[in-house]
This record gives structure tokens, sequence and C-alpha cells, in this order.
């Protein structure tokens, strides 16, 4: 049996959209631990979009942002993209190391810590998913790139693209009590697993 | 009138001097462009996947379906084959996992068929700029068939 993306009914919808805010609600937990900083969730979102759209999602296809993408292995598959403007990527590392570092956003250092961070939040949102809906589910190691959204975007959307002309993003946005740094974290299941994932939290 | 035309990922459009056509953010998407510079008619696509195995279902997120329909209208709008030049951009290493094999990258297989497929349509490839690890902004300059390739860190340039 499969579902496609384009014909998710509003019940549906909702559901992944719970999914979201479990995991999500774990999510912000943990990272307001590690930067020792009241960390807002918003209301988690479940969009359809067609492919050509999801580049511009994020204020344009060529705003310069930092990305850190994770895959989703186990019962289920799929894809986690955690994006920071520059500046919010340059206030959590100030934030997590104390001083600005010198070599900026391209440095290993930071690189490194927004990974780790891309990390901690993909962990405690997929451990909180698992628990839900009782399905085994874990990230890969993370991978970075700090380019334009767009050159991003579509390349996380080429895999699913094989198979689906459209993408499901659960997205839930991230911020601390200043707003100083604002991150908007997405997580896009593959087609295969949308009717697993939704029969385990018992719709459809 | 001199409009800018932008072209999304998985299309492709064509249009004649003085147009620019534009695709933003190509990462392991290629761009491929071609041109008539006798006519000053040309044409940009944005591909994500190399070959179509569906041949029902055509779609310009194919390269193989891409260039052909490209090309279709390309000659319904005065193009001769012999004065086309093409060129093609980007198909980037966005993300590198530790262990993971660049010659596998989806950039890299993108590279490869889009070379092919021109290559057993008989183009040669006038100028390229591939590879690497960064995103790529193109605009290809219908009246004199220049292309130019922004990046963010890694200069500009026209090719």
């Amino acid at each position: 049996m499969s579902v496609k993306i384009e014909e998710l009914n509003n019940i549906e919808l909702d559901a992944l959209r719970e999914v979201g805010n479990i995991g999500a609600g774990n999510a912000a937990t943990a990272l307001s631990q590690v930067l020792n900083k009241r960390i807002d969730m918003s209301v988690p979102r479940a969009k359809v979009l067609e492919l050509s759209k999801v580049p511009e999602i994020l204020g344009g296809a060529e705003k310069l942002v930092v990305g850190v993408y994770l895959k989703i292995y186990g019962d289920i598959q799929g894809s986690i993209m955690f994006l920071l403007p520059t500046e919010s990527a340059e206030e959590l590392i100030e934030t997590l190391l104390g001083e600005s570092e010198p070599e900026g956003l391209a440095g290993e250092i930071s690189q490194s810590a927004i990974m780790e961070v891309g990390n901690i939040l993909s962990s405690s949102y997929l451990n909180a998913l698992s628990e839900f809906a009782n399905l085994t589910v874990v990230p890969s190691t993370p991978a970075l790139a700090y380019d334009m959204a767009g050159a991003l975007f579509s390349t996380i959307l080429i895999e699913l693209s094989e198979v689906s002309d459209y993408a499901l993003l659960i997205e839930t946005e991230f911020t601390s009590d200043g707003r100083e740094i604002d991150g908007s974290f997405f997580m896009l299941p593959d087609v295969d697993s949308l009717h697993i994932l939704l029969k385990s939290i018992g719709v459809s | 009138m001199n409009a800018s035309i932008k072209i999304g990922i998985a299309d492709y459009k064509v249009s004649k001097s003085p147009d620019r056509l534009v695709t933003l953010g190509l990462g392991s998407c290629v761009g491929i462009t071609m041109y008539d510079q006798i006519n000053k008619i040309g044409g940009l696509a944005h591909i994500m996947l190399p070959k179509n195995n569906n041949p029902e279902k055509r779609s310009p997120k194919f390269a193989d379906d891409a260039i052909e329909d490209m090309l279709g209208e390309l000659l319904k709008m005065g193009v001769r084959t012999r004065n086309i030049q093409t060129k093609i951009i980007g198909g980037a290493q966005m993300f590198s996992f530790a262990g993971a094999n660049n010659k596998k990258s989806v950039g890299h297989r993108n590279v490869v068929a889009v070379k092919q497929i021109l290559e057993e349509l008989k183009f040669r490839i006038k100028a390229e700029d591939t590879g690497g690890t960064f995103g790529r902004t193109i605009e290809l300059n219908l009246e004199n068939g220049e292309l130019r390739v922004k990046t963010i860190g890694h200069g500009e340039k026209i090719i």
C-alpha cells in the first residue's frame, strides 16, 4: 500500500503535524539545555509543496544559510534539514563557545559545533517520535553546508524526486528568548514511509 | 522589453534576445543552456535526475526529457541545430557525509548523464562549470550568449 504526498487529507496532515509537535517539543528542551537559554518553538506545520516551490520557502533560493542535513534510518526513512540564517548561526556559535569564532562560519570549530546542535535536535526529535509511534528511527551522522538555501534544498530533494513531484515538509521554528537565534527544522519523510508512519500513529 | 525569465527546479524555458534566462541556487542539480548565436534564441533547463525510466510520464526533472523537449521547442522557434552552443553548470556536492564516495554523488552522476545525452545528440559542449562543493546561480544573456555564473564565496565569472 502506498500513499501519495499530494493526496494526503487534512486528518492525515493534522496527525503528521502532531508527530512534529511531539518531536519538536523534545528537541526544544534538549536545545535549551545545551545553550542554557530559553527556547521557544512554533506550532509545527505540515506542508505539501510541489518540488519546484520548496527552494523558495525560506526567503528566497539565494539566501545564505547554514544547513545541517541528516538522513533518517530505521522503520521509516527520510531527511532532516536544520537551517539557520547567517546571523543566527553566528549567535549560536557565540552562545555555545562563549566567544565569537575568528574564522567565522567557515571555520572547522564553528561547523562542527553547528553540526552537533543539528545532531542533538534530530536525535531528540526522532527519539520522541520513536516512542510516540512505537517505531525504531535513528538519524545518520550530520553533514553541513554554508551556501544558498536553494542549492541546499534542491539537493536534498533529489532522492525524493525520483518517486514524487511533491514533498511533505513538517516544519518547526526554534527561537531563543530574544530572537537572536532563529532556526527552522524540517522533517521530510520518504514517500514509501508515509503509510508506515500514519498507520503507526493510528491514522489510515 | 528586456525580461528576466526565472526557471525553477525541474523545469526549462526558452526565449529570444534581449531576454535573460535565470535559475537560482543550482546545487547538485545541473543547468543546461542551449543558444543559437545567429538567431539569438536560447533555452535553459534545471534538471534534478539523470534519466527517466518511465517513458509514459515525461518530466523536465529528468535530463533526457528536459533536453529533448527544450530542443524541440527551440527548433519550433526557428533555431538551427548546427548553430546551437551548449553549456552545463552545477552538479556540486553540497553535503559530504563521512565515508561517502564522491564519484557516486548525485551531482557527479547528473553531470555525467547530461554530457552523455548531449554527446548522443552530437552537441559539443562549449563551456562548463561543474563539480565543487558550492551552489551556483546562472544567467544566460540571449543578446550575446554570455552565461554569468554567480556563487557565494567562490567568485563570479562569465563562461
